[in-house]
């Protein structure tokens, strides 16, 4: 039953002081996209060009032994192969890059294995040949011999300490004084406020829990695709699907010893990332296999390869214990989570520290995370890397002491909310947010105030993320005829350059169809950092605005030069250069003023360079109804409300849509999707039939409220909106079926069979 | 082994292609004919980005072998709009924003025509049944559902 009145408001001031943000353009980049004709990774055809194919261990963990590549080199139409000897072995050291920090060691490591396998689906090897068919001949052709270790696959079993370990030199950071043994604990971190002794003596009542999630994909449905070229003088093209040109180049430069001038790389569109194309698998392999052979080679993974080798976020666990007087006011909160980061450390547990307790004022609380390597896939950044599991355990554990507490757990979180002021658990007082008013909004909502039926419960959770700035590029030319192209660094993922285009019409003052989105590749446009951190629409268009205002003081000049007054005479207002004090002039419109540019100084164009600060940090509260059947555990979601503190919507309904979808991910992870090995480590649902991601048949509409409260740091009061929509959903999820069956349901996801055996389950 | 001579129908056009056994008719459109509008999401029959038409029939391009295709008829992505207009289902899909990375939406769009070909007046329920098959992983489907019953209000005229 699909929830039929749609609700879909924006709650701000109710007055836009904008002409063009906050309406619904058309996306410049539509057209191509609902008519086949826009290429992503997989879609550039080559002449001349040549197919790769990956190598791929069978074993979760293994001593690689020998490879021999003599029979499949002697396959007609095998053109090149590479091995781990083809690239330079990389010392270790971490390099930060965006929200997580980089080991360019162990990257090269993952990106191709050297002496040892450490998951199912790790490169050992890659082919390129004529066909793909005959790639595939080859790669089975490719002798590999391997000593087989024993294989840690959870996080309990690798911080035992018989466990063997992956890595002999991991040291566990943050721990002082530093172990002497290796251990396959990658950090120890910690983050605390207060005295939390102090804090749980306050306390009337005392709630303590622990929670289990597992190892889940991003599941974009863009398998990952390159094809690279290489020229007789060593210069590298890549046109590659990714989250960032400028990452591909530099890490492709690392990873095969090159320098960044003779790597060119062009996006291609990208089909979906949520966070899993921020790093690179197939472009090095592609670039040596290239260099190998002279021609270009194009390669492309199958969904198989796509589940076993890259992506997916640490499942693990979690215990949180929170204290709180009789009203409500928490005292103190203590939480700890070991994540699971796969094959290499780096894991995003210190981010679910930073994260979990966020949207509460709890001036005694301590967050400790462990690091746990074990024989998956390395986890890559997905959607708030980190925050989901922690607000999964945080905000389960709230529910649980609202019912303790006797207590509506919207009003639990309303009397503890974060607000102006409020003094994060990572450092830094907040400045103007707008987590209250999400609560509000949910109160007020219909949905809230819906009465529920037999078998049916309803859970709210909230969610917060940092977002972030950082470095972007963007320029504004002005064409002859006054139409503009904008050109930034940020491949477009979920809408972009439609934000581009509108922040730029509303600096302008002209109509957004007259303003062309382009993304460059990294020889037309200077460095801009990755697409992640729901950091494009904020520093990228912060960037996009200073450079129109570039345009529109030059404008002004040329207006000026025209009607020989001085320029601080000349207003730019709706699209116009208007004299000031004076009607003498006949106001000038952008296309006048370009048709004669040639006679006021040539072309107009304006640029800038930034590093975007003041990111506005955002927070979101979700409400879930579920009814349970208890025959079969079978959940169905019946309502979805997604409230959040979206800053300023440029394009209200792309904004609706990070929701929307970011929900439903959360919904997924929540009751279906999991990795799921055998006892030897071989991954045993490596494709959408048995990873079983969301079908519009298992959704209702989900329903929105954006609220805008501005971003201070921001022109026009962007925040960032597109990872916190993942934050509340597993709890909101789990919070509406434990209330619906009367039992606290702690382990993710809640398919039914685990459902059932809880509601039979005497505990 | 020699390939295969097909001929086809291929978007309204007599079509003529080489091929070899194995290839899908997925690697065909793609590879052969240059049609990349169809697009592949798993090879495996389960995420629906490779939807096509063949005789009258919604499938999976990418469980189709090439040779299968031989005297068929068959309808892409690239066939929908005709010339520089829009489909009704297209127009909806962009005025709806029913689309973020846009890798699914060939596929929804032609799995769409294909459900109103054959019932012009789908509840939402129907709707979202009917296009179980197609995976998007962006926009919580909402916004496709909604694109999907304001185009098919509009075919129908109503």
């Amino acid at each position: 039953m699909g929830n039929e009145e749609k609700q879909s408001k924006i709650l701000g001031d109710g007055t836009s002081k904008y002409r063009v943000i906050g309406t619904r353009p058309i996306r410049p980049d539509g057209v191509d996209k609902v008519t086949g004709r826009a290429n992503f990774g997989a879609d550039l055809q080559q002449a001349d060009m040549i197919f790769g194919r990956v190598v791929r261990s069978p074993h979760a963990h293994a001593k690689i032994k020998s490879i021999n590549i003599k029979k499949a080199l002697a396959l007609p139409g095998v053109k090149a192969i590479v091995t781990a000897a083809d690239f330079p072995e990389l010392g270790e050291g971490d390099i930060a890059a965006g929200e997580v920090t980089v080991s360019f060691h162990d990257m090269s490591l993952n990106v191709i294995a050297r002496r040892k396998v450490l998951y199912d689906g790790h490169t050992v090897a890659a082919v390129a040949a004529t066909s793909p068919e005959i790639a595939a001949r080859a790669a089975d052709l490719i002798e590999v011999e391997y000593q087989l270790l024993k294989p840690v696959m959870t996080w309990r079993q690798a911080m035992d300490a018989k466990a063997p370990v992956l890595h002999d030199k991991l040291i566990t950071k943050g721990i002082k004084p530093p172990p002497e043994k290796a251990s396959n604990v990658g950090a120890r971190h910690e983050f605390a406020l207060g005295d939390l002794a102090a804090g749980f003596a306050e306390a009337d009542v005392i709630v303590e829990h622990e929670f289990n999630t597992e190892t889940v994909h991003q599941g974009y449905i863009e398998p990952h695709a390159c094809v690279a070229s290489m020229s007789a003088d060593g210069v590298a093209t890549v046109w590659a699907s990714s989250q960032g040109q400028f990452m591909v180049r530099a890490y492709i430069a690392k990873l095969c010893g090159m320098d960044i001038s003779k790597i060119k790389v062009i996006p291609a569109e990208i089909g979906g990332g949520f966070g899993g194309k921020t790093v690179i698998y197939l472009e090095p392999l592609a670039v040596a296999l290239a260099r190998k052979s002279g021609r270009p080679v194009k390669m492309v993974m199958t969904r198989d390869e796509v589940f076993r080798a890259t992506g997916p976020t640490s499942g693990g666990h979690g215990r949180c214990k929170i204290g709180a007087k009789k009203d409500g006011t928490i005292t103190a909160a203590d939480l700890e989570l070991e994540y699971e980061a796969g094959a290499f450390p780096g894991s995003p547990v210190m981010l679910g520290c930073m994260t979990g307790t966020t949207p509460y004022d709890i001036k005694n609380m301590r967050a400790v995370g462990y690091d746990v390597v074990v024989n998956r896939p390395k986890a890559a950044a997905y959607r708030a890397p980190g925050a989901p599991v922690a607000s999964f355990v945080v905000e389960s554990t709230m529910d649980m002491l609202a019912q303790k507490l006797g207590m509506c757990p919207l009003e639990l979180r309303l009397k503890n909310a974060a607000k102006e002021g409020t003094k994060a658990p990572y450092g830094p007082k907040f400045l103007r947010i707008g987590y209250e008013e999400t609560l509000l909004a949910a109160k007020a909502s219909k949905q809230w105030n819906t009465p529920l039926g037999p078998n049916q419960g309803r859970g709210i959770a909230s969610g917060f993320w940092f977002n972030i700035g950082g470095n972007s590029s963007a320029s504004v030319a002005l064409n002859e005829d006054g139409t503009v192209i904008v050109v930034t660094g940020n491949p477009d993922i979920g809408g972009s350059r439609a934000s581009m285009a509108i922040m730029t019409a509303e600096v302008l003052g002209i109509d957004v169809g007259r303003v062309k989105p382009l993304v460059a590749d990294t020889e037309s446009v200077p460095y801009s950092d990755l697409t992640g951190g729901s950091r494009v629409t904020f520093a990228t268009g912060k960037a996009v605005i200073e450079a129109a205002q570039d345009v529109v003081k030059q404008l002004k000049q040329r207006a000026a030069k025209i009607w020989e007054v001085d320029p601080d005479q000349v207003e730019w207002k709706d699209g116009m250069a208007v004299a000031i004090e004076t009607d003498k002039y006949k106001p000038l419109s952008i296309a006048d003023i370009a048709r004669v540019a040639g006679k006021t100084g040539g072309p107009i164009s304006g640029k800038a360079n930034i590093n975007a600060q003041g990111a506005g940090p955002g927070f979101g509260t979700h409400i879930c109804d579920v009814e349970v059947d208890p025959e079969t555990g079978f959940v169905k979601v019946l309502r979805y409300l997604a409230i959040q503190d979206v800053g300023t919507a440029i394009h209200p309904a792309y904004v609706e849509g990070q929701l929307q979808g970011g929900a439903v991910q959360g919904i997924g992870w929540a009751l279906n999707e999991e990795y799921v090995y055998s006892k030897e480590g071989r991954l045993l649902n490596s494709g959408f039939l048995d990873y079983r991601v969301p079908v519009a048949s298992d959704m209702p509409m989900i329903d929105t409220i954006l609220v805008e409260v501005p971003n201070p740091g921001h022109p026009y009061g962007v925040r960032g909106v597109g990872e916190v929509p993942i934050v509340p959903p597993l709890a909101a999820v789990a919070n509406a079926v434990s209330r619906a069956i009367g039992k606290r349901v702690s382990d993710l996801p809640i398919s039914p069979p685990k459902l059932l055996a809880r509601i039979q389950s005497k505990a | 082994m020699s390939k295969h001579h097909i001929s086809a129908i291929v978007n309204g056009d007599p079509t003529e292609f080489l091929c070899e056994t194995q290839q899908t008719l997925l690697d065909v459109l793609r590879d052969e004919l240059n049609l990349t509008g169809s697009k592949e999401g798993c090879g495996s029959g389960d995420c629906g980005a490779c939807s096509v038409m063949m005789n009258g029939r919604l499938v999976c391009s990418c469980l189709v072998l090439g040779v299968e295709a031989d005297g068929a008829t068959l309808a892409t992505i690239e066939g929908v709009a005709k010339g520089d207009q829009l489909h009704p289902i297209q127009r909806h899909f962009l005025e709806e924003a029913a689309l973020q990375c846009g890798i699914c939406t060939p596929g929804f769009i032609v799995a769409t025509k294909a459900l109103l070909e054959k019932n012009p007046n789908p509840t939402e329920t129907e709707a979202r049944y009917w296009l179980a098959g197609n995976l998007c992983r962006c926009t919580g489907y909402d916004k496709i559902i909604k694109a999907v019953m304001n185009a098919a209000a509009e075919m129908r005229g109503a």
